[in-house]
């Protein structure tokens, strides 16, 4: 069985070469603005999207940057009480609704969802283009609202403070997050019908990528969810412009209701979030380890339980409200449920790793800092899951410290891990190894350095959302903006490297990390406008692996 | 900066040490687990290193009891933790039968509290050492949250309704009182004091400077709002006798104007006594026309729960007789009505 990979290559793939640079590619075969602008290239698009969520995420990145400066010292003096308060609910809403949810699904998911299935392009490339100009409305509308001075309600928007008290643009940045969600809604559909109908022949959804397993249940999400978080920012409009009682008492509405719808999205948000990176894992270690993914069928479908989970635990954002204490412990015991398919996936890529040949080229490199922060945010979870330990531990910076080791280290060292994994399929190139592994380093070190006291701050009682502090909780400050600097540098040293490396960096070959699935095994690198010459047929699971040598032998 | 330094917070109230005792265990337990993850893959990262350009390892075919070994250990410590989270929780939710009672109003942003004896204080609460507390808080306008981390207890603080949380001081000194949940411009500066004092230093502070009993001035708020015009408690009334309902079942004939099915009854608590006085529409009490004005607007949410004291207080016969000086709500109304025209 160990040859199992040499003997049965019965559908065709290409040597692995570097091309030529007469080679007409999807980024050399149109040179016009327009042909960027207006294209129903996926492969386009997803660079569209690469740019833009790129600028949102400096965006964000420097408003953190901003929030943390402030938390040095116990006294408000960098910032007035409002512009902090703007500051925080700019970053949440930038770093959510414009990078992190975009991130993965629509950088990486559109570059690769067809090439890994073997399609031309996705189901339906005008609707593409409106999702990416969907997103594009969306971003304008909510950096016009900055602009006009902000909205100071925080990105959970929580009633009736944002409908009836707040005097910032909260229906401007309202209407911003309502047109983006379209375009996650349409995204969603668009790759959930693509992995239906568009798979090439021989590719049974059990031959599927597991990359493409995580997008699919992800897309799942979004058409589900973001309807919910759309109507609720409607309502919420509908209050605050034509006072209508829907969420302030006094006008007969109730304000624990926006919170269950509220969360009814946002909770699984938070999966759409995470689950890319967990798809994006599971490539990463099969091929740097050069072993199948073990455990495939389980990994699948615990990426399925945990966005079917991940609709049934909402009310765990809310155990302080005064709900019935009946309603907190059925919700308690449901976020369990969501611990078990995530450990499962932990354990099955160590044994993945287990007697495998495993290099460590940068996405792997990224791919283990991402394991450790992904293992250490979803098992501080269960402090939170927990009725007994959230009670103490809820709104304080506990919370702050274990979402963000899910969605900055879990999902962004994923978004890292993919993108430094697809940069030489996207561009062509290779980028330095070196300063790649150096970032990725930087990153770990300085990620934690920033959170991990803030587990600390959060026991010790620090609320979130204050930006002055007794003087007591300075010293986990210090420290936690000590590390916000480290890891600054290890997010802005890939925009020069990998900007470098697009235009200067050595050619990379169609195959250059000895990949297995049709993305690296049947294009070119990169891929022509149309990715494949010849539909390719598939015959066999995904992850069996022939090396580099054996590849350029059997053809 | 490194004196004030801690790396526990005060443990004061009776709950704190089981909360720490379950935090303590979930540490072990995540720290074991990350140990495990950690470890694992380092050692196979060195084991199994590429050592040749051209070796493919075997491809591994799954390995049943690992599999199953890693989904139900993993079930059942989260079962354990569910199991004493709900233990600790009930511990935590459910006030003892015996504990008194403060009241609290949050608002933009300061903290309102009121003692039964009429002691009123801001952004302060004093309260004595040993003796369980029930705190009763709602808000003014937005939703705050009334934390006190060296007690481990927490509860939001949501306008329009009431919601409440306990503790027992076990350890005299000042603690933090903050609002956790955000609540605009100065919410980090909506912090007050918790001060646990000894019995006889609590009673002698309740002694000083109080005005009259929060029950008192209740009764002050019953006759100058005219509560008492139809709730006399008399055969002539034209509303409920109110004497003794507190916190009794009382049979409801319709809600919000729809006729409902005979029997029907509710709890008279405060929350029930709140919604009365504010939409008095909402459940109204078998037997009585629903003729009552609404009084929403007319009474801030301090002295709605004066009025409360004083109608748990009320016992059979002390309705006290109706004072023609004060004048009728229909007058109370207009005022407020020329008030808003203006």
């Amino acid at each position: 069985m160990a040859t199992v990979g040499l003997e049965s290559k019965t559908f065709e793939k290409f040597p692995d070469i570097v091309g030529r640079d007469d080679d007409v590619n999807y980024l050399n075969h149109e040179h016009s603005v327009a042909s960027w602008l207006i294209t129903l290239d996926h492969k386009r698009i997803g660079l569209l999207y690469l740019v833009t969520i790129t600028l949102m995420f400096l965006l964000g990145g420097a408003l953190a940057g901003a929030i943390r400066l402030e938390l040095l010292t116990p006294k408000g003096d960098f910032l007035a009480a409002d512009t902090y308060n703007k500051a925080f609910t700019a970053h949440g809403i930038i770093m959510l609704f414009f990078f992190l949810i975009p991130s993965i699904p629509a950088v990486l998911g559109n570059f690769v969802l067809p090439l890994m299935i073997g399609a031309k392009d996705v189901a339906f490339p005008r609707l593409n283009l409106l999702s990416y100009y969907l997103y594009f409305a969306g971003s304008v509308i909510a950096l016009t609202a900055l602009l006009l001075g902000g909205v100071d309600t925080g990105w959970t928007f929580y009633t009736p403070f944002s409908s009836t008290y707040s005097n910032s643009y909260v229906v401007v940045m309202a209407s911003g997050l309502f047109v983006v969600g379209f375009s996650s809604i349409l995204t969603g559909l668009n790759f959930i019908i693509t992995v239906h109908r568009m798979r090439c022949p021989g590719l049974t959804w059990f031959r599927l990528p597991l990359f493409i397993w995580a997008i699919y249940a992800t897309s799942v999400v979004q058409l589900l969810g973001t309807p919910v978080i759309a109507v609720t920012l409607g309502l919420l409009g509908v209050e605050r412009v034509l006072g209508v009682g829907i969420f302030d008492p006094r006008l007969g509405g109730d304000p624990i209701l926006f919170q269950h719808l509220f969360w009814f999205y946002s909770h699984p948000a938070v999966y759409i979030m995470i689950l890319p990176s967990l798809g994006v894992t599971s490539e990463v270690i099969a091929t740097f380890s050069r072993k199948n993914v073990f455990g495939y069928h389980i990994i699948a479908f615990s990426s399925i339980a945990i966005a079917v989970f991940g609709f049934i635990v909402w009310a765990h954002h809310m155990f302080t409200t005064g709900m019935s204490p009946y309603a907190a412990m059925v919700f308690s015991l449901l976020t369990f449920s969501v611990a078990i398919p995530s450990g499962i996936k932990v354990f099955s890529w160590l044994a993945t790793m287990y007697g495998g040949s495993i290099s460590f080229d940068t996405p792997m490199i990224y791919a283990f800092g991402f394991l450790g922060l992904f293992t250490i945010g979803g098992l501080t979870g269960l402090f939170l899951s927990t009725l007994g330990t959230d009670i103490h531990l809820h709104d304080t910076y506990f919370i702050v410290a274990h979402f963000h080791y899910i969605m900055v280290g879990g999902a962004i060292m994923g978004y890292m891990a993919g993108i430094h994994f697809w940069w030489p399929k996207m561009t062509g190139r290779l980028y330095s190894e070196f300063w790649g592994k150096l970032s990725a380093g930087i990153t770990f070190i300085g990620f934690n350095f920033t959170f991990f006291p803030q587990f600390i701050l959060g026991y010790l009682g620090m609320p979130r959302r204050y930006y002055e502090y007794p003087d007591e909780f300075q010293v986990l400050n210090v420290f936690s903006t000590a590390g916000a600097s480290i890891l600054a540098i290890g997010y802005l040293m890939p925009l020069f490297y990998m900007i470098h490396s697009f235009f200067f960096g050595e050619k990379a070959s169609s195959n250059p990390y000895g990949g297995s699935t049709l993305d690296w095994t049947n294009t070119t690198s990169p891929p022509s406008p149309h990715n494949f010459e010849k539909t390719p047929v598939v015959t066999e699971e995904p992850y069996h692996f022939h090396g580099k040598e054996a590849a350029v032998v059997s053809h | 900066m490194f004196e004030e330094f801690k790396w526990l917070p005060e443990q004061a109230s009776t709950v704190a040490p089981e909360v720490d005792m379950l935090t303590l265990f979930i540490v072990v337990v995540t720290v074991l687990i990350t140990a495990l993850v950690g470890v694992l893959t380092l050692a196979f990262a060195v084991a199994f290193r590429r050592k040749s350009e051209s070796y493919i390892p075997a491809p591994s075919f799954g390995n049943v009891p690992l599999e199953i070994g890693w989904t139900l250990i993993p079930v059942l410590i989260c079962l354990v933790m569910f199991s004493w989270g709900v233990k600790v929780y009930s511990n935590i939710v459910i006030p003892p039968a015996d504990a008194m009672e403060i009241y609290g109003v949050g608002r933009q942003w300061m903290w309102k509290i009121q003692h039964p004896e009429g002691q009123r204080e801001i952004n302060a609460l004093h309260v004595p050492i040993g003796r369980p507390v029930k705190v009763t808080l709602t808000s003014e306008d937005v939703i705050h949250c009334f934390s006190i981390p060296a007690f481990r207890v927490k509860q939001d603080v949501v306008p329009g309704r009431y919601s409440s949380l306990w503790f027992q001081p076990t350890k005299p000194g000042t603690y933090h009182l903050f609002c956790s949940e955000y609540c605009g411009t100065e919410h980090s500066r909506m912090i007050g004091k918790v001060i646990v004092m000894e019995e006889a230093d609590y009673q002698k502070w309740l002694s000083e400077g109080a005005e009259s009993g929060q029950a008192l001035q209740g009764r002050k708020l019953y006759t100058k709002l005219q509560c008492v015009t139809c709730h006399t408690g008399n055969a002539e009334a034209k509303a409920p006798n109110l004497e003794g309902i507190y916190r009794k079942h009382i049979p409801i004939s319709h809600i919000d104007g729809v006729k409902i099915k005979d029997g029907t009854k509710v709890f008279a608590d405060d929350a029930y006594i709140r919604e009365s006085i504010l939409y008095p529409n909402a459940k109204v009490a078998a037997g009585w026309e629903s003729i009552m004005p609404t009084y929403q607007g007319l009474v801030t949410e301090e002295e709605l729960l004066q009025v409360i004291a004083y109608i748990k207080s009320l016992n059979q016969g002390q309705t006290p007789p109706r004072t023609e000086e004060t004048p009728t709500p229909a007058t109370i109304q207009n005022k407020s009505a020329n008030k808003e025209a203006n």
